[in-house]
């Protein structure tokens, strides 16, 4: 074990992949040399080669375009989009292309090798283009999985699994904590499935669910509502899709209460999906309607960040107001 | 050089601006209209074999797109395109390439896919979606795909190939890397080539593509289909500039224009673009120009945007004007080709009634390749529908008696 850093911990598994496969490839926007903007391929370059790890043009449509080739040959194409905002030119291609390569060729072809990771929500000051959360979009779209890990061990797991899997992953690493979360991290190769919440902590009175960045969030509201006698389950989701219905439901069957929430505006976010799906498995068990503590439906602001984000205090009102309905 | 870390510019004093349309690329041509080699012109070496296979499958693919025109319009099947005025262009590039190289095509290169050994009824199962369609049912007519014969499945959205088959010949050229060097090595054993139209070509994908190509020298022939029309939209309503050739040169991408009905100027051409990108590892534009003489597709009219003049002036057959040269070289005759052609007709019929007759594919596959196994939500979903369906098996008949 070492102690690590989110940016080490991506790092050390991208670095066992380019060991593993001598075709695998890192690719995108200042990744080669300069080792991205946030640094989470440093040293790599001079490791690989800058035949395996490389900069490209500034098109994400491109880098993309790119990736769903370089995997339907067979190696793995580990792309990075410089912040989650800038993923949209690329959208074509990950949802009419990545996304469908097997199922329209009957399984003929596939992009099972292709890992897409990029930073993804607020905290660091960016305003509107460098805050989104944009993982809903994607899980729309059958065919592709999407995860998000909380912390540095869970990120080198989450990412060999994705990296490893054999289907096209989008990976999104919350930037607020590249640096700000660290902790002990197996220097060898692990790996944590996909498609598995994990419940952080246990509890009977109340499901608190997130992932990513917002984690630590709802973390700190259940220790508040542990100083007031509430006993909170603290779950993070870690897959967006698939999801773990089965986790989520057994709990919110034990506590009869859940919040969800998550930094991306809420109308159609991703918490709308787990809410209506919970109230069909556990109607019966519930003791109070599921709520949502969300962005709220306008871009992602610059100086009234602080009001804007879904904070400890907001989800501490959500769980209250659900102990009292 | 216009890199302005470069200190060596090209200065000049002169306030001067480059016309858009300074830059006029040749377009070789070798064949006559009368099947005779232009006299300034040089022949490509090729067998006889591949010549007449070139012939044969050109000849294949024009009565393929005849009767399954025919069989839309019967309501046989549900949509078509053919390649009518383009076989040349596509079949003499295919022929060119080696089987294992590559092919990443946009929609109209049915006869590339014939050159490489896709059957009659391949097409056909393909085109009537039924279980024995190597793509399961799940797309349109003539969206073929085969890993067998290295041609990667078609997808509907236009130019989404493009940098995809940058991002394929980097594989097939990171795959020469030493392990211990990390160096490449000097010559690749196959390439990939890319079919698209000069519609494509204004996608955003194209540029993308092709700029990534040149950037990390990636082993790909760029084929470049003017056919004079995007739907019903003409070429000069979609670009400015010397076609689509000027393009490449601005990409700093070695280029060439062919007359796309012209099978040996098509074949010499990419066979020297197959040997640039195997030997020098890096990309080569092709664009073919050869006139859409049918339909977009049979969903489009033409005769809605384009006159009888002018179809009128571009009736130059490329198949013909390769049996003329055929029949000079004493490789071919007249009598020969008409028995085969009629047994070729008999073949398509028997073909498209046998695939008419095919099942459906399976239930299962409704939720099956969508990922490499079924998620947890999909098999929920599918066992609710299985039990809905033997529920009320007279609304869903294709399926209803199958189920396990």
């Amino acid at each position: 074990m070492a102690k690590m850093n989110m940016l080490h911990a991506i790092n050390s598994a991208l670095d066992i992949t380019m060991n593993e496969h001598p075709q695998a490839c890192i690719f995108g926007e200042d990744v080669g040399y300069f080792g991205g903007v946030f640094r989470a391929t440093s040293g790599l370059q001079e490791k690989y080669g800058k035949h395996r790890v490389f900069n490209t043009p500034l098109t994400e449509q491109g880098i993309l375009g790119f990736a769903n080739g370089l995997a339907a040959f067979g190696a793995p194409a580990l792309a990075e989009i410089q912040f989650a905002d800038y993923i949209f030119p690329a959208f074509d291609q990950i949802v009419n292309e990545s996304a469908k390569f097997r199922y329209r060729s009957g399984n003929e072809f596939n992009v099972g090798n292709l890992t897409v990771r990029t930073p993804y929500g607020g905290g660091i000051a960016g305003g509107l283009y460098h805050s989104q959360s944009p993982e809903a979009y994607f899980a729309h779209t059958p065919g592709l999985k999407i995860v998000v890990p909380r912390n540095p061990y869970q990120a080198k797991g989450l990412l060999r699994a994705s990296i490893k899997d054999d289907n096209p992953v989008i990976f999104f690493e919350p930037k607020r904590l590249y640096r700000a979360s660290t902790g002990e991290v197996p220097e060898d190769d692990y790996t944590i499935e996909l498609g598995k919440a994990e419940v952080v902590q246990e509890g009977t009175d109340i499901t608190l669910l997130a992932w990513g960045a917002q984690m630590e969030i709802v973390e700190n509201s259940a220790k508040q509502a542990h100083e007031q006698g509430i006993s909170c389950e603290v779950i993070d989701l870690r897959s967006i899709l698939p999801w773990d219905v089965e986790t989520i439901a057994k709990s919110v069957t034990k506590t009869g209460r859940l919040v969800i929430s998550h930094e991306a505006p809420i109308t159609n976010g991703f918490g709308a999906e787990i809410a209506a799906t919970i109230q069909q498995e556990c109607f019966l068990h519930l003791e109070s309607p599921i709520m949502r503590v969300c962005g709220l439906d306008t871009p992602y602001p610059l100086a009234l960040e602080k009001e804007y984000v879904p904070d400890a205090l907001k989800v501490m009102a959500a769980i209250k107001q659900s102990m009292d309905f | 050089m216009s890199n302005p870390n470069n200190v060596s510019l090209n200065i000049n004093h002169d306030l001067e601006f480059i016309d858009g349309h300074a830059l006029t690329i040749p377009t070789l041509s070798i064949l006559t209209e009368e099947g005779d080699i232009h006299p300034s012109a040089t022949a490509p070496t090729i067998s006889k074999h591949t010549a007449l296979k070139l012939y044969e499958t050109m000849r294949f693919i024009r009565l393929l797109d005849e009767r399954m025109q025919g069989a839309q319009r019967q309501g046989r099947v549900s949509f078509y395109m053919q390649c009518l005025g383009e076989e040349a262009a596509v079949t003499a590039s295919a022929a060119a390439l080696d089987q294992n190289d590559m092919i990443m095509a946009q929609y109209r290169e049915q006869a590339a896919l014939h050159y490489r050994g896709f059957t009659l009824d391949q097409f056909m199962n393909q085109m009537f979606s039924n279980e024995l369609d190597l793509g399961k049912g799940r797309q349109m007519p003539i969206h073929y795909g085969s890993k067998e014969l290295n041609y990667m499945t078609i997808s509907s959205p236009l130019g989404t190939q493009i940098p995809q088959a940058t991002g394929y010949a980097y594989g097939q050229k990171v795959k020469h890397i030493d392990a211990k060097t990390g160096e490449l090595a000097s010559t690749i054993d196959n390439v990939t080539i890319c079919y698209f139209g000069e519609g494509a070509a204004s996608e955003g994908d194209f540029h993308a593509g092709l700029n990534m190509a040149a950037v990390h020298k990636a082993p790909v022939i760029f084929f470049a289909r003017n056919n004079g029309y995007a739907i019903s939209t003409p070429a000069e309503e979609q670009f400015k500039g010397d076609g689509i050739a000027s393009r490449g040169v601005g990409y700093g991408i070695k280029t060439i224009r062919v007359d796309g009905s012209d099978a040996l100027a098509v074949f010499a051409a990419t066979q020297k673009a197959r040997e640039i990108a195997a030997t020098q590892g890096e990309p080569v534009l092709i664009e073919s120009i050869a006139y859409r003489l049918g339909a977009h597709s049979t969903s489009d009219d033409p005769s809605g945007y384009r006159s009888k003049d002018e179809e009128a002036n571009h009736k130059v057959c490329p198949i013909d004007k390769f049996k003329k040269w055929l029949i000079k070289q004493d490789w071919l005759n007249e009598e020969d080709d008409a028995k085969a052609k009629e047994a070729i007709r008999e073949d398509i019929l028997a073909a498209l009634k046998r695939a008419e007759k095919v099942q459906k594919p399976a239930l299962e596959e409704l939720i099956s390749d969508v990922y490499d196994t079924p998620i947890p939500s999909l098999t929920r979903q599918y066992n609710d529908l299985k039990a809905h369906i033997k529920q009320h098996p007279d609304a869903y008949p294709i399926t209803a008696g199958r189920i396990k």
